[in-house]
């Protein structure tokens, strides 16, 4: 039952994974600007332009080009970055890792955020803190992240300017590292200098990013909490003495959670979509940074790679959400 | 629910607030030759980063200051006004247009309609919308009908998700059964009888989606990606007063500001008007 319906939305992937493929090829070759022609300095010969636009493949028909760029994609060749001059995969490793641990610590302060003030909202349900709970979360959830970068780089990049308003690390630091996840791999190096300075500069875009997603936590939760509240086993709970908070932690968070725990996940795929003007907004050196470079040079390879790691990212992150899912409930586990 | 209570009798205060802000900014915005105290594009170098009126060192007939080439910030506004509401009614009535056509056909119909439909909005789903917008306006090239158009292609499946999953639970209804039995077809059936059930989400998801629009206008022009760049745009405004945030932090906050508001103020009608129609809070 759960075998059959991972192959099923294995396959469902694999699909969409295609038509993304098939749809970004389409439209960056319909675009009338001619990439080699920018590569060139001003005085060069049509030969010369012909035999680049040879070795990037971009003499033949675009079903050709299509089919010779997916058989290379399928070997783990994602080609040659026209604006950059290298391997387009390396490039994308290189900077994904800064984009993942951006997003992750994003997450993670987003369900903090968001299950505080849940929790919060169910223990005082009817009073002015709940009142006050929903017009922030109202707030939080209607202006954007992009919205919210600006409002903290005016609050905490000028008026206190606690932290740093622009890249991922101060450039003079000596960094002692084997991967690109500097953050995660400063606090396992115990570097907590390291680690504070990555902060400082991750610090406002994450909470750019968290705002909204914390705002729809808060929300979801509290009103599964508040339903789950009413429940008799709860009640009972509240018989036995123990304290208001002690009942949501230890009774009603467990069963009320589930709804949320979905949300999260198809959620995560458009925190991680927001990455991409976040990370513009506060020069963080990340994929989606890279990306609206390689658009703006109209770096075709980069540009196909990029949306196509973006794109596997947001289908595993929902297949791994529906797995997950059908794991927890009850309903599915059994039928 | 408290608040549906509210709005159903009348307008909220919060109602008012966003109704009156978007009236002001829409009129300054359509007579903005006759509001605008200064020309948008006038530099004047003796004028540079002037500040707000109330700062020592403003210019009368300057209000919220000038920019760094000296262009006065409030007229500025007033005009990249024009270009926030144009996109916002065009690329969110397109998008609406098309993502209803698409949901109403794939949930009354379902089937192979709704097989292919709903794995076009699964493919689409699996783009980074703002990447996906950057990408369309640099292929169609920069100014406003590719703004409009990139907005519309993107956001269409927001429409089409929720109209899809409307139209599927309204076509089960008995109501549907007894049309079809009296003989109605099926297309008389899907415009006579689910559209005019499905309409008041439609308008919520319209009002959401215009303010949706003006910020991925604001985030193109933040780019350098949207219109040509003498025009002035609230994205465009930002990105200079980022640059300038240091020397004249005025650049950044007012179109800041006014950029919330208009976002607030729509989602705000969207959401009063989807509880004013929900049938359940009816």
């Amino acid at each position: 039952m759960l075998l059959q319906r991972f192959l099923i939305r294995l396959l469902t992937m694999l699909v969409t994974l295609f038509g993304v493929a098939v749809v970004v090829f389409v439209v960056i070759r319909v675009a009338p600007g001619d990439p080699i022609a920018m590569m060139l300095p001003p005085g060069a010969t049509d030969a010369d332009i012909a035999r680049l636009r040879a070795l990037y493949g971009l003499d033949k028909t675009i079903v050709e080009q299509f089919f010779i760029w997916l058989s290379g994609v399928a070997r783990g060749d994602f080609g040659t970055s026209i604006s950059l001059r290298q391997d387009v995969l390396g490039l994308v490793f290189n900077r994904l890792p800064a984009t993942l641990e951006l997003a992750i610590v994003a997450l993670v302060m987003a369900v903090a955020i968001g299950g505080t003030t849940a929790i919060l909202g169910a223990r005082e349900r009817g009073t002015a803190i709940e009142a006050g709970i929903d017009i922030a979360s109202g707030a939080a959830l209607s202006i954007p992240d992009f919205l919210w970068g600006l409002v903290l780089i005016l609050l905490f990049g000028v008026l206190v300017p606690i932290f740093d308003i622009s890249g991922r690390v101060s450039p003079q630091l000596d960094l002692p590292f084997v991967t690109q996840f500097y953050f995660f791999e400063s606090l396992l190096r115990l570097r907590f200098d390291l680690t504070w300075d990555l902060l400082k500069h991750m610090l406002m875009p994450a909470i750019a990013l968290a705002l909204p997603l914390a705002a729809i936590i808060s929300q979801l939760l509290k009103q599964s909490l508040k339903e789950v509240l009413d429940l008799d086993y709860v009640v009972l709970a509240r018989v036995k003495g123990f304290s208001e908070t002690q009942v949501i932690l230890r009774e009603a968070l467990k069963n009320a959670a589930l709804p949320t725990l979905t949300l999260i996940g198809v959620q995560f795929t458009f925190l991680i979509g927001g990455t991409v003007i976040v990370e513009r907004l506060f020069s963080y050196e990340g994929l989606g940074n890279m990306a609206i470079d390689a658009v703006i040079n109209r770096d075709l390879p980069l540009i196909q790679g990029i949306v196509l790691v973006f794109a596997l990212l947001f289908v595993l992150i929902n297949l791994a959400v529906d797995m997950m899912y059908a794991l927890l409930n009850p309903r599915l586990r059994h039928g | 629910m408290d608040e549906a209570r509210i709005s159903r009798r009348g307008w909220s205060p919060r109602l008012w607030l966003a109704g009156g802000w978007l009236l002001i900014a829409l009129l300054a915005a359509i007579f903005a030759p006759l509001v605008a105290p200064q020309d948008p594009l006038a530099q004047d170098l003796m004028l540079e980063r002037l500040p707000p009126f109330w700062l020592d060192g403003a210019e009368p007939g300057y209000w919220l200051g000038t920019d760094s080439l000296g262009r006065d910030l409030l007229s500025r506004l007033i005009f990249g006004g024009r270009i926030a509401f144009i996109v916002a009614f065009a690329a969110a009535s397109a998008a609406c247009l098309v993502g209803s056509t698409l949901g109403l056909i794939a949930g009354y119909f379902g089937g192979w309609a709704d097989r292919i439909i709903s794995r076009i909005v699964d493919i689409w789903m699996a783009f980074p919308p703002v990447l996906f917008a950057i990408l369309l306006v640099a292929v169609l090239g920069t100014g406003l009908s590719s703004v409009i158009l990139a907005i519309a292609i993107i956001d269409w499946t927001r429409f089409c998700r929720v109209i899809r999953a409307e139209a599927m639970g309204q076509s089960r209804m008995d109501y549907v059964e007894n049309a079809r039995i009296a003989g109605y077809g099926r297309i008389g059936i899907m415009l006579r009888e689910v559209l005019p059930n499905v309409v008041p989400s439609i308008v919520a998801l319209l009002s959401l989606e215009m303010g949706i629009a003006v910020i991925v206008e604001a985030i193109l022009s933040f780019v350098n990606l949207s219109i040509s760049t003498d025009d002035p745009t609230w994205g465009g405004i930002i990105a200079e007063g980022r640059l300038s945030i240091h020397q004249a932090w005025w650049v950044l906050v007012f179109p800041l500001v006014t950029l919330i508001l208009t976002v607030l103020s729509f989602s705000q009608f969207g959401e009063a008007l989807k509880s004013r129609f929900d049938p359940v809070l009816r």
